[in-house]
């Protein structure tokens, strides 16, 4: 009996299949054409890694980073171009902030006192949107290409990465204090309005003690960026750790640059471990 | 300062644009100095009424006069200096929870000083004695350097309370300021209130949920009704019957305590969405 219902039922019933199979078969080919233009356009050939003429070179190169160069001379100059570089970026973002919090005071709708009682008016809203147009076109163009520009202006040198950096980040921060301070609770800055008090006394009493904490984070954050985008700027001759770390590189010293990525890499970790500590201390 | 109120229509500053209107054609004047408690059931336009005498929302009909000046006639910086001789006291207290009370309560000066005098202030608070007398009629001395978000909910309120006493206004304006008190701090505010208000020559109206508190202590009960004046009588004219005919339907609310001001949202079939905030 059950024998012969297992029989009917493999008869009748249809083979099962998955009813998604036919759509995964389909994106998948499509990504693969969609991929392959690409690869062949970005020349990408993984297996010339491996080919002898490259390999001997390659491996020479890596074989020096081995021992890391470690005399004192070098060392010292590699502290002091290190110590640039955070200078660099301390004082980019410094000169960032001249920008940016104005601009995003300007930009924040929530100090609107038109818009207290309706729609805003046309003048003030102008206004706003222009400020954040400002700031859009600031951090459109990367620091990179800033710094390319500026090495032509001010010549080699850290004044060059210096202004690259508060360039872009001007925008960047002055984009994002904007967004922070229209994301919190606008009651304590709507009613210091409502109550008279001008729209700087506002920012001041009411919109800058909601949103500390949050500002003051994502400006230690953008410092530990902009510590790691100014060693990068080095390369395009703006000072600092990655000016040094290029020259050598030019020279294929292997030794040096050893030297330096160790250092580049503490440099980071202790940013990123500074910036978290300031960040979980703000109460 | 005195105000005359005609033929209000107005909707609550939560309102969604669908909505009813909160007040439908409430007429109200009051003289220089007088104290006025406004009572009703909740979603009876109290806080919508607040609001349109505070400037704070404009009356989509009807027409709002201080003395001769219609708020909504003049420039905007007038309004602007207007506003500075009204104070709102909104239920939920707006203080950023980061501050310190002495700051927080410094702010109901602002109005009065200039920029570079109040960010001054925000360094080294340079009228600390008016703040630490503001928060002392309100029992609260000892908490003049604790930050914000260390006070209980009924401490804030009264720093919010406190904050409208260092302000130099002429017309308070007071949503529920008992909301999160017990009976004791609940008589002890609003004494306070009455008493600075009187001290000063203010005018004083206060929205109460508290009806015995109300007919107790202020001269002139206006009783609001979704969105309509049910009555406006001095206090002794006012009989219970009014009062039960003023909550019919809502009658829990005269016997038990609202337990917080969100618990005061809508119930079926009133004029506009409240969310008493």
């Amino acid at each position: 009996m059950s024998a012969n219902v297992h029989r009917v039922n493999t008869v009748t019933a249809p083979a099962l299949r998955d009813p998604a199979w036919m759509k995964r078969v389909t994106i998948a080919a499509i990504a693969l054409v969609l991929l392959w233009p690409t690869l062949v356009l970005t020349e990408f050939k993984p297996w010339e890694l491996f080919s002898p003429g490259t390999l001997k070179p390659t491996l020479k190169f890596i074989g020096d980073f081995f021992p890391p160069k470690l005399d004192a001379v070098f060392l010292e100059m590699v502290l002091r171009e290190t110590w640039r570089t955070v200078a660099i970026a301390t004082a980019g973002i410094a000169l960032a902030l001249v920008a940016a919090i104005p601009l995003a005071i300007i930009s924040t709708r929530v100090l609107s006192i038109s818009a207290l009682s309706g729609r805003m008016a046309t003048l003030p809203a102008i206004v706003r949107q222009g400020a954040r147009i400002v700031l859009i076109l600031l951090r459109s163009v990367p620091e990179l290409i800033w710094a390319l520009v500026f090495v032509r202006v001010v010549g080699l040198g850290p004044t060059a990465g210096v202004l690259a950096i508060a360039l872009t980040y001007s925008g960047m921060l002055g984009k994002v204090y904007g967004e922070i301070l229209e994301s919190g609770d606008a009651h304590a800055t709507t009613s210091l309005l409502r109550n008279g008090a001008s729209r700087l006394q506002a920012y001041f009493y009411g919109l800058q003690p909601q949103n500390a904490a949050e500002l003051v984070s994502y400006t230690v954050y953008r410092w530990e960026c902009a510590i790691r985008s100014s060693a990068v700027l080095g390369f395009v001759g703006a000072g600092g750790l990655g000016q040094q770390m290029d020259t050598s590189m030019k020279m294929f010293n292997g030794s040096e640059v050893s030297t330096m990525l160790i250092v580049f890499m503490l440099l980071v970790w202790l940013a990123d471990a500074a910036s978290a500590w300031l960040r979980r201390n703000l109460e | 300062m005195n105000f005359t109120l005609v033929n209000c229509e107005a909707r609550h500053p939560a309102a969604k644009p669908g909505d009813a209107a909160a007040l439908r054609g409430v007429s109200l004047a009051v003289a220089p100095g007088e104290q006025v408690a406004i009572i009703g059931p909740s979603g009876a336009g109290k806080t919508t009424l607040l609001h349109v005498l505070a400037c704070a929302i404009k009356p989509s009909l009807g027409e709002l006069k201080f003395g001769e000046i219609n708020p909504w006639a003049i420039a905007r910086p007038a309004l602007q200096r207007l506003r500075a001789h009204l104070f709102l006291a909104v239920q939920v207290p707006p203080l950023p929870p980061r501050q310190r009370v002495v700051t927080a309560v410094l702010a109901g000066c602002l109005p009065a000083q200039s920029l570079l005098q109040s960010v001054r202030s925000l360094f080294y608070p340079t009228q600390m004695e008016l703040a630490r007398a503001a928060l002392a009629r309100f029992d609260l001395e000892d908490k003049l350097f604790e930050r914000v978000d260390h006070l209980s909910g009924g401490e804030r309120q009264r720093v919010g309370l406190a904050r409208g006493v260092v302000s130099n206004a002429q017309l308070f304006l007071v949503d529920e300021p008992l909301s999160a008190l017990d009976p004791t701090r609940a008589a002890q505010a609003i004494h306070s209130l009455i008493e600075v208000a009187g001290e000063r020559g203010a005018t004083l109206i206060a929205s109460l949920h508290q009806v015995d508190i109300a007919l107790q202590n202020f001269p002139r009960v206006v009783g609001l009704r979704d969105g309509v004046v049910a009555f406006d009588l001095p206090a002794a004219q006012i009989s219970p019957a009014m009062i039960q005919a003023l909550y019919a339907h809502k009658l829990h609310e005269l016997t038990e305590p609202i337990a917080a001001p969100s618990d005061a949202a809508p119930a079926q079939g009133l004029p506009a969405v409240m969310h008493c905030r």
